[in-house]
């Protein structure tokens, strides 16, 4: 892998020898067996692999949300494994944006007020923050949608304002954890393509685990998990 | 950050407004009814060290009849003017002796009629009842010896018969006794045992005997007793006397009663007081289960919005930013409902003591300590849900269906 990415600079983030167990004793479970993996700024990654093969706990690593039972996972160089909860959290807050297959919006609540929400955890002023949110709907195209609450929104709608607020942040890192598996063919055609459209216009690295394979097409690079390891791992052209 | 918990707590009551009703009624019910019972709790005592003050110094009663238990008296012969004449005589430490006789007649002037009671006295019923002139003039000893036909109304009487006339210089008819209002009294309000005291009509003694009763007797005595003096000893000298006054031989048991007034009313307000304590107890125990309906509903909330939890966490909240956000909503519906609390008591308050004519005293104190203590059973009842909030961790509470 080093030698493909040979010439580009430092890796945004990086797995050395990643292993994760849960449970103990008989009830032990090895989700990951040792994994290595760069990945460089303004790539758009595909992870893919079947049930149990280790992407989700991998995401979870990758997330910060997570720390692995042996290994480093360095990001910007950073060991996380070595922070505190808090600082993991500090760390999702500036430089993390999260997409998800069941879209994870707060009920109840506008698309701009979700929208708002990592702000007023940034401590975005008010103007500021009503500003910012306004661009990140328009940037997924639901400027007419500001006050409508999840349940006024089709399923592509709410995808579209939970990728504006995981944008709205401008984060190094979008990690998206199927986010076409709730949705049709057109309707993940459009999150696709604003996906593409992030990693090319705003340089944000995306990382994305997806079960399909006409959706991993839209990525630059695509990793294969198998048994908790890598299994393959090629660039393509992409779109 | 202490903003922007208020502003994520805020946005969440809101979404839920019926469940946030819901969860301050606890309180709000405490609240109020803690400041309510308190708020009356002191105007009736308030009420009662006032009537305390108004019977004026040491006042003493003497009545007839041999006390058989609580309230119950078998009947006796009744008192005569000679009686209270002996003991202003021969009892030391005494200001002024009252014989009072009462009996119940029909007041009329011109078209207007009021049924009441009669006092007759002499001029020292006055000073000994703390009885003030308002218009007008009290009747003189000269007027009470020979017993002139005029007398001395209260507010009560005057209202009902005269409105807003003034009784002054009229005439009114007792029975077949048509006697001159000579003067109006000062409204003195309800007595401690609830009675309308303005609602008197004073003639001289002899007056009542001859013209109204028919007979000499004498009801009550009222004695007043100098400050400073030994009340207990005043109270034996007295029962001596009177026994001698009544031929009671030493095995028989009085077939009167001295009665100290300052005694009862003490006692009366020690009551109250004690009724007000009790009262607001119950009130503070409604105050705590107002606190755990919070706890309840907010533990039920960290369970009902896991995923939401998660999503915040993932986003990137701090664990102590999440408590915060939990702990204000608790704090913000606990003192929220004490707000509503304190002025739904004091409208109530002020409703009820027009009901119950006791004065509406307001306690700021009371007020002030139960709003402090909602807000305190938001933070005590609010802080165990947080923590379980904040402490929950992300991929499982995501996880959360």
């Amino acid at each position: 892998m080093s030698d493909i990415n040979g010439a580009l600079p430092t890796p945004l983030l990086e797995l050395r020898n990643v292993t994760k167990i849960y449970g103990a004793g008989d009830a032990q479970m090895q989700a990951l067996a040792g994994i290595n993996l760069s990945i460089y700024p303004g790539e758009f990654v595909a992870v893919m692999g079947p049930s149990g093969s280790g992407k989700s706990t991998c995401m979870n690593i990758l997330g910060c949300l997570d720390t692995p039972t042996t290994g480093h996972y360095l990001f910007q160089g950073i060991d996380v494994g070595s922070l505190s909860r808090n600082q993991r959290a500090l760390l999702r807050r500036n430089y993390l944006g999260f997409v998800f297959q069941g879209f994870n919006l707060l009920n109840r609540t506008s698309a701009l007020e979700n929208v708002e929400l990592p702000l007023i955890y940034r401590g975005t002023t008010t103007a500021v923050r009503h500003q910012l949110a306004r661009q990140a709907l328009q940037a997924v195209g639901l400027s007419d949608r500001e006050n409508h609450t999840p349940g006024e929104l089709s399923g592509g709608q709410q995808q579209r304002v939970a990728i504006a607020r995981a944008i709205v942040t401008g984060p190094s890192l979008l990690l998206a954890d199927e986010p076409t598996g709730n949705l049709d063919s057109a309707r993940s055609v459009e999150i696709m393509e604003l996906l593409t459209s992030f990693n090319r216009d705003k340089g944000i690295t995306v990382v994305m685990v997806t079960h399909e394979p006409e959706m991993a097409a839209y990525a630059k690079r695509i990793v294969h998990f198998k048994d908790g390891l890598i299994d393959t791992d090629h660039q393509q052209g992409g779109h | 950050m202490f903003a922007n918990a208020l502003l994520l707590a805020l946005r969440e009551l809101r979404r839920n407004v019926m469940r946030s009703i819901l969860t301050m009624l606890g309180i709000i019910i405490g609240v109020s009814a803690v400041i309510t019972l308190v708020t009356l709790g002191g105007g009736a005592t308030q009420q009662v060290t006032q009537q305390i003050a108004s019977l004026g110094s040491n006042l003493l009663m003497i009545s007839v009849g041999k006390r058989m238990g609580p309230g119950q008296m078998s009947g006796a012969a009744a008192f005569n003017l000679g009686d209270s004449e002996a003991l202003f005589r021969d009892v030391a430490d005494l200001v002024a002796v009252a014989p009072v006789a009462i009996g119940a007649t029909t007041a009329i002037y011109a078209n207007e009629n009021w049924s009441t009671n009669v006092t007759g006295s002499t001029e020292d019923f006055f000073p000994v009842s703390n009885q003030q002139i308002a218009e007008g003039r009290l009747f003189n000893a000269s007027e009470a010896r020979v017993g002139a036909a005029v007398c001395v109304i209260g507010q009560t009487v005057a209202t009902k018969l005269f409105r807003q006339q003034s009784p002054l210089n009229t005439r009114i008819r007792l029975q077949k006794l048509s006697c001159e209002v000579i003067g109006l009294l000062k409204s003195k309000g309800q007595s401690t045992m609830g009675s309308d005291q303005d609602d008197i009509i004073v003639v001289p003694l002899r007056t009542f005997q001859r013209r109204i009763a028919g007979n000499q007797d004498v009801n009550l005595i009222k004695v007043s007793v100098k400050e400073g003096a030994d009340t207990e000893r005043v109270k034996s000298d007295l029962e001596r006397v009177m026994r001698v006054r009544r031929h009671l031989a030493t095995n028989e048991e009085n077939n009167f009663n001295v009665l100290d007034m300052k005694e009862i009313a003490t006692m009366l307000s020690t009551t109250t007081q004690t009724m007000t304590g009790l009262l607001s107890a119950v009130g503070a125990v409604s105050l705590l289960v107002g606190g755990i309906g919070i706890m309840n509903i907010m533990l039920v909330a960290v369970t009902e919005r896991t995923r939401e939890i998660g999503i915040r966490l993932a986003i990137g909240a701090l664990e102590h930013e999440v408590l915060l956000q939990f702990l204000v909503e608790a704090v913000v519906l606990s003192s929220f409902g004490g707000i509503i609390g304190i002025v739904l008591a004091l409208s109530t308050a002020l409703a009820l003591s027009g009901l119950l004519q006791v004065p509406f005293v307001f306690q700021g104190g009371i007020v002030i300590i139960a709003f402090l203590f909602s807000a305190t059973v938001g933070v005590v009842f609010g802080y165990f849900p947080a923590r379980k909030a904040a402490r929950l961790d992300p991929i499982e509470a995501l996880r959360h269906e």
